[in-house]
């Protein structure tokens, strides 16, 4: 080992310091990074991709539908699909107007938020001020619990255990309050079953898991010297929730709201299951007649000829656009959160 | 002057809790209630029920014409509502007295917002268990209808599809919903915003608008047929949200220190997220997953539109059309017979044991400590 060290002979050349290459510094990625950062872009950009092709393809397939029928595709209340007498598609003849859906669905979300936004942002406000530690964790783990139910599980309790209670509900509503033009019924028909009512408290049910968990997360966010220094005044609890609870989480609450509209809007089997489906603007609440658009398609899409799946598409399209910009307002909404308030 | 402190025995000393309810408190809500029950009582009348629901005896009549269980509720909140209004206000005036009611809604609101939840799990198992039975796990219905009594046929192809199809949409939408959070934590371009907005809006789009894309994207232009595959195309547009959004809160929760430490001894970045974050996340991951399976799971709008809904048993998602739960409970609810009908319920109540079984694995490993091994 020793006898080839030969420390003491080495010599040392002298370095040319001109010609030793400057190790780099740099902060440029190597090829590795780059792979990855190129990869991971990509894939978060999927989404963008995946929302542009729903809106390529379902105009591409509607396409026809709107240009035939034009702004008359909205406004219009007739869906008839008329076929003649060698049974090809009379394009003159046949009339796809979405607004008596559009209405439906206006009708049937707004019973939605009525209900289910004050129970969702009170119980967020129980949560998150008023529970014990143990009541508050378990509660939230049912709440979320409820948000994987499948929507056919609410369509179908909507439909056999809440329909016949709510149907004495609605008669009772209907006895003391048909004075309000909601409330009223046409002459002869006081079929209270199935009805745009019972629909909008099923939808209620289902936004109360979403409404609730962003409500309580806003909440759970006002700054704790606040709502501290509230106390310290002698504030009451109520007294700091409406002074610096409710100002801070405003636009957090209304966004959450949104949220709840959107998916109340483009709930399909839900609606389908509970409600009586029937092709006309209804404005009366409590009878037996009523759709939104997705629960229309679902319903027409079985027996559909190839036009009339053109102009479903059609429908989906607008539906995926209506629900698109609720989305966008409520996020925008919320991302305000914080900025009011005192 | 100079004031003598007298040496207290702090031991003997007991520490004062002024928010803690004094015993007379305690007695003042407890009447409270009483006396809501009470009137409440006074106001709908006393029944007895009989077992089979109806209405038996009636011991009381009630001085108004209101009957049934939920008059009992409303009349009891609106009662404890006005009594402890009442009772607060005179004791700590009308501050207090508001704060009583606001306590009283919030907790009402609550129970409401619970009572449901309750109904629903409730009514899945009363209506759903009496069309259990073993063979459910291991026939299909081939050979039965749904008309046909209970015990025929089963739900094995339904429970083997469902599973296809939720492995294939997992295979699909995972990668895509982690790579999206991985960039919306690790990368943070000048994409973030939008991205964001983008996954919020995703998990926005309705069921039946994923099916009516996949069929104008797949089946029209391409394949003309219906099959799983396609069906968990659909599903993993509605999953990608779920998984993304999951997996940025726990990709958030990992400390910047564990990332620094990684580029300090001197890895690249692909090595500090492979080797360090990801797996440090990975029961989070797997909570994220475990989620969007259960949001799945019984998506039924896009089923319907894509799979097909075989009755025999098909674990191919690529040919043929396919079984599933949500197919199965779909078309019971349509036949819409006493049988059909118990046949979907029974259904429901497999498919909610599994949404439930899902759930309280993600919850179980959600709530170990992040970056746990």
């Amino acid at each position: 080992m020793l006898q080839d060290s030969g420390v003491s002979s080495v010599q040392f050349a002298p370095i040319d310091l001109d010609k030793v290459e400057k190790r780099v510094l740099t902060t440029t990625p190597r090829l590795s990074d780059r792979i990855f950062r190129g990869v991971v872009t990509s894939g978060g950009l999927s989404s963008l991709i995946i929302l542009g092709l729903i809106f390529v393809f379902l105009l591409y397939e509607g396409y026809s539908t709107l240009h035939s029928q034009g702004l008359h595709f909205l406004t219009g209340q007739n869906w008839q699909a008329v076929v003649d007498d060698q049974n090809r598609f009379d394009a003159v003849h046949s009339h796809f107007g979405l607004s008596a859906m559009l209405i439906g669905t206006l009708v049937i979300s707004v019973i939605a938020i009525i209900f289910g936004v004050p129970i969702s942002v009170l119980t967020a406000i129980f949560l998150v001020f008023y529970a014990p530690n143990a009541i508050r964790k378990s509660m939230v783990t049912i709440i979320d619990l409820m948000a994987a139910f499948p929507s056919i599980l609410f369509g179908l309790w909507g439909l056999f255990i809440l329909d016949p209670s709510g149907e004495y509900w609605a008669k009772l509503i209907h006895k003391y309050l048909h004075w309000i033009p909601f409330f009223n019924m046409p002459k002869d028909s006081l079929y209270f079953q199935k009805s745009p009512f019972i629909a909008g408290l099923v939808l209620a049910i289902m936004i109360i898991p979403i409404v609730t968990s962003i409500s309580r997360e806003i909440l759970s966010q006002t700054p704790l010297d606040r709502v501290q220094a509230a106390y310290a005044l002698g504030a009451t609890r109520w007294a700091m929730i409406k002074n610096v609870a409710m100002p801070y989480a405003r636009s957090g609450i209304v966004g959450s709201a949104m949220l709840g509209l959107g998916r109340a809007m483009g709930e399909t089997v839900a609606v389908f299951t509970v409600l009586n489906i029937v092709y006309q603007i209804n404005w009366h609440v409590l009878l037996s007649a009523g759709g939104n658009v997705a629960s229309m398609i679902i319903l027409k899409f079985g027996e559909a000829s190839p036009q009339e799946v053109k102009a479903l598409m059609a429908a989906g399209l607008v539906l995926f656009l209506v629900t698109l910009l609720v989305n966008a307002l409520a996020d925008a909404i919320v991302s305000r959160t914080g900025k009011s308030g005192r | 002057m100079t004031s003598q402190l007298q040496a207290t025995d702090l031991s003997s000393v007991k520490p004062s809790k002024p928010w803690k309810p004094s015993k007379r408190d305690r007695i003042e809500i407890l009447l409270t209630l009483f006396a809501s029950v009470l009137i409440s009582l006074l106001i709908v009348g006393i029944k007895g029920w009989k077992s089979g629901g109806g209405v038996g005896h009636v011991y009381f009549s009630g001085l108004t014409q209101m009957k049934g269980k939920l008059a009992y509720l409303a009349v009891f909140f609106i009662t404890y509502l006005i009594l402890d209004f009442t009772v607060s206000t005179i004791r700590r005036g009308t501050a207090a007295g508001k704060d009583a009611i606001f306590r009283a809604l919030v907790t009402i609101a609550t129970t409401i917002a619970l009572f449901p939840i309750i109904s629903i799990l409730i009514s899945a198992w009363m209506r759903g268990h009496k069309g259990l039975h073993l063979s459910l796990f291991s026939k299909d219905m081939h050979s039965s209808a749904f008309t046909d009594p209970i015990t025929h046929g089963g739900l094995i192809h339904a429970i083997l599809g469902t599973g296809v199809l939720v492995i294939l949409s997992v295979l699909i939408s995972v990668p895509l919903g982690v790579l999206t959070a991985l960039y919306l934590t690790e990368i943070q371009g000048r994409f973030t915003r939008p991205i964001k907005f983008l996954v919020q809006a995703m998990s926005g789009v309705p069921s039946i608008v994923a099916g009516l894309f996949i069929l104008a994207a797949i089946v029209y232009p391409l394949s003309k047929s219906f099959n799983g595959f396609e069906g968990s195309l659909a599903l993993a547009i509605l999953m990608i949200p779920t998984v993304a959004r999951t997996s940025e809160e726990v990709l958030k929760l990992i400390p910047g220190d564990l990332r620094e430490a990684g580029v300090a001894l001197g890895g690249t970045q692909w090595r500090t997220v492979a080797m360090v974050v990801v797996p440090a996340t990975r029961s989070g991951l797997i909570t994220a997953i475990i989620l969007g399976v259960a949001r799945i799971a019984g998506e039924t709008a896009p089923v319907v539109l894509l799979t097909g809904g075989a009755d025999t048993i098909n674990t191919n998602p690529f040919h043929g059309t396919i079984g599933s739960l949500p197919f199965y409970i779909w078309n019971g609810f349509l036949a819409g017979t006493p049988e059909s009908v118990t046949r979907a319920w029974a259904a429901i109540l497999v498919l909610l044991v599994l949404v439930l079984v899902l759930f309280s694995l993600a919850r179980y490993l959600g709530s170990r400590k992040v970056g746990g091994k």
